[in-house]
């Protein structure tokens, strides 16, 4: 109930200002523009990928390539959101009024993440009307379109956990946003190097840490328990991190 | 410690790093009662509202609220205080209806409640004609009152408020007073200032906090007796010895003051001042000011807050 009612305010607090309504806007455009790029090229390529052996179905080759492209999209857009969160409540003062009422810590943070999660579902869902007009034309591999949803949705819950929690570090939401692009992106190619690494240990942990892995993984359909295990255990991680970072605001100074 | 305080505070101290802000401060609020905080700059006032709040830890010490330990049992503690810190807490992008129906569910009364709850502290707080503006636009007093309609919106036994009257225009300022008042009948208030005056008119008890310490904690009424002064002022254009006072009856000293005017200490009920103007007119000395000192609670003030600044001078040698 008080996580629903912290959820509500957050998603209000996103559409008076106009940031939600141009982020969402741009991002609609832009994935637009690579949508029609991938039908496009499908149409014109089809005639040799007849030819195949194992001809690639319309998801493959249009549905995996748009949601890699939303990925990294979101990673531009999560820090935006996730930046002001806790840091920009510390600034105006207004955090202690949270602090004040009868709501545990827990709630705040739950309720806040929730709220993002929520602007983040309708920014997908509208996306996903893209991919599904497809099936007024054809057909869709289901299952490996769901895969795809999914990948794309714990991925955007572990951004904003981890947006969260640099959130609740700083009262300047610059310094949260950087932080948190810098945090994404490390992640996101920390396996850069781990082929060339020799330590096997060593080049599996780093593989193991990379997101893009996990996320590939999963977008290409194969639906791995260790995959999704990372991502709830990333977002659960980020979320208690967040949870004890704002009650130490009580203790120290 | 009472059974029917509301807010009973016992050796709390609280240090940020080496600097100690508050120290050993215990004390009780009873309802009905409007307790004021007074202090110089930094002597720990707001710490203490913090603590009592539950926004900050102390490093020692008990809080209970309404018998409630406030570490134990954050939220039950918290559902029967209501805030106004310093800065008041708002969302400036959300009217004023908006804002104080979120605070409502924040403290969660129950939703078939909210409507009447926030129309009531709107008639409280006399902010009905600003129900539909944004929280941004309102002027700095207007704020203000959001801030203490946020802080009352669901009865709560205490209210802790942090220097309230602080930018207000003064028809402003009696108005937040008498809500103070009003406040004060039928729950127990805890109210922060350094202006003295605001203490006198609205409070019950006084609390004087000087570099973390409570140094001083009387009833007002106590108090007022106390300012029964003492002291007399005397202008004489041709002052004679001071002999010659203190032959009169009831003065008990003579002091000099830099603007050439004396300074007579008399007995309490007792006052000089008819045989002084006797004498005056009688001997010619040429009187041209005579008038008893007012003591206020500023002095009172000044004094516990200087001389604990010395005790700590002297201290630190």
């Amino acid at each position: 109930m008080m996580v629903l009612t912290l959820a509500q305010r957050e998603l209000r607090t996103l559409f008076v200002s106009p940031m939600a309504w141009t982020i969402m806007a741009v991002t609609q455009l832009i994935l637009a523009f690579i949508f029609l790029a991938l039908v496009e090229g499908y149409i014109v390529n089809q005639p040799q990928l007849m030819m195949l052996e194992n001809v690639p179905g319309v998801t493959e080759r249009i549905i995996a390539p748009l949601y890699g492209a939303t990925a990294w999209i979101f990673m531009m857009v999560v820090p935006l959101l996730t930046m002001r969160i806790i840091s920009e409540e510390r600034r105006n003062h207004s955090l202690t009024l949270l602090l004040s009422a009868p709501v545990s810590m827990t709630e705040i943070i739950i309720g806040k993440f929730s709220g993002i999660m929520l602007f983040l579902l309708l920014m997908t869902s509208l996306l996903s009307l893209m991919p599904l007009s497809l099936l007024l034309a054809g057909n869709l591999d289901v299952g490996h379109f769901l895969s795809i949803l999914i990948a794309l949705l714990l991925l955007i819950a572990s951004f904003s956990a981890l947006g969260l929690y640099l959130s609740t570090l700083t009262d300047q939401p610059t310094v949260a946003a950087i932080g948190t692009y810098g945090a994404l992106l490390l992640l996101w190619i920390i396996d850069i190097g781990s082929n060339s690494v020799d330590n096997i240990e060593a080049s599996g942990l780093l593989s193991y840490l990379s997101m893009l892995r996990h996320f590939d993984a999963l977008a290409r359909g194969i639906f791995s328990s260790v995959d999704v295990v990372y991502f709830i255990l990333f977002i659960c991680v980020f979320l208690v991190l967040s949870i004890r970072r704002l009650d130490t605001d009580r203790l120290q100074h | 410690m009472n059974d029917t305080s509301l807010v009973s505070v016992q050796h709390l101290s609280r240090y940020y790093g080496n600097l100690t802000a508050v120290a050993d401060v215990n004390f009780d609020l009873v309802q009905g009662e409007v307790l004021g905080f007074l202090g110089p700059n930094g002597a720990g006032k707001s710490t203490t509202m913090q603590i009592i709040t539950g926004n900050l830890a102390p490093s020692v010490g008990h809080i209970r609220i309404c018998g409630i330990d406030l570490l134990e049992h954050p939220k039950l503690a918290k559902a029967e205080i209501g805030y106004l810190p310093e800065q008041p807490p708002l969302y400036r992008d959300l009217s004023v209806d908006e804002y104080l129906r979120f605070c409502a569910q924040l403290n969660r009364i129950s939703p078939d409640k909210i409507v009447t709850a926030v129309t009531q502290t709107k008639q409280r707080c006399g902010l009905e004609a600003v129900g539909k503006r944004l929280i941004n636009n309102l002027s700095k007093g207007y704020q203000q009152r959001v801030g203490i309609a946020q802080a009352i919106i669901h009865s709560p036994s205490i209210v802790v408020l942090d220097e309230p009257t602080v930018g207000l225009d003064p028809i402003q300022i009696r108005e937040i007073r008498s809500l103070i008042r009003e406040l004060g009948k039928e729950r127990g208030v805890i109210l922060s200032t350094h202006i003295l005056p605001e203490v006198q008119m609205t409070c019950d008890r006084v609390q004087i906090i000087s570099n973390g310490r409570l140094v001083f904690s009387d009833y007002i009424a106590n108090l007022n007796q106390q300012m029964d002064s003492t002291c007399l002022y005397l202008g004489l254009q041709r002052p004679p010895a001071d002999d010659q006072l203190l032959a009169i009856e009831g003065v008990t000293e003579v002091e000099k003051l830099d603007d050439g005017r004396l300074r007579i200490h008399h007995a309490c009920g007792d006052n000089p001042a008819s045989r002084l103007a006797e004498q005056a007119v009688t001997q010619g000395w040429g009187l041209y000011e005579l008038t008893p000192e007012f003591k206020t609670l500023e002095h009172i003030f000044v004094d516990i807050t200087s001389s604990e600044e010395i005790d700590q001078m002297v201290g630190a040698k």
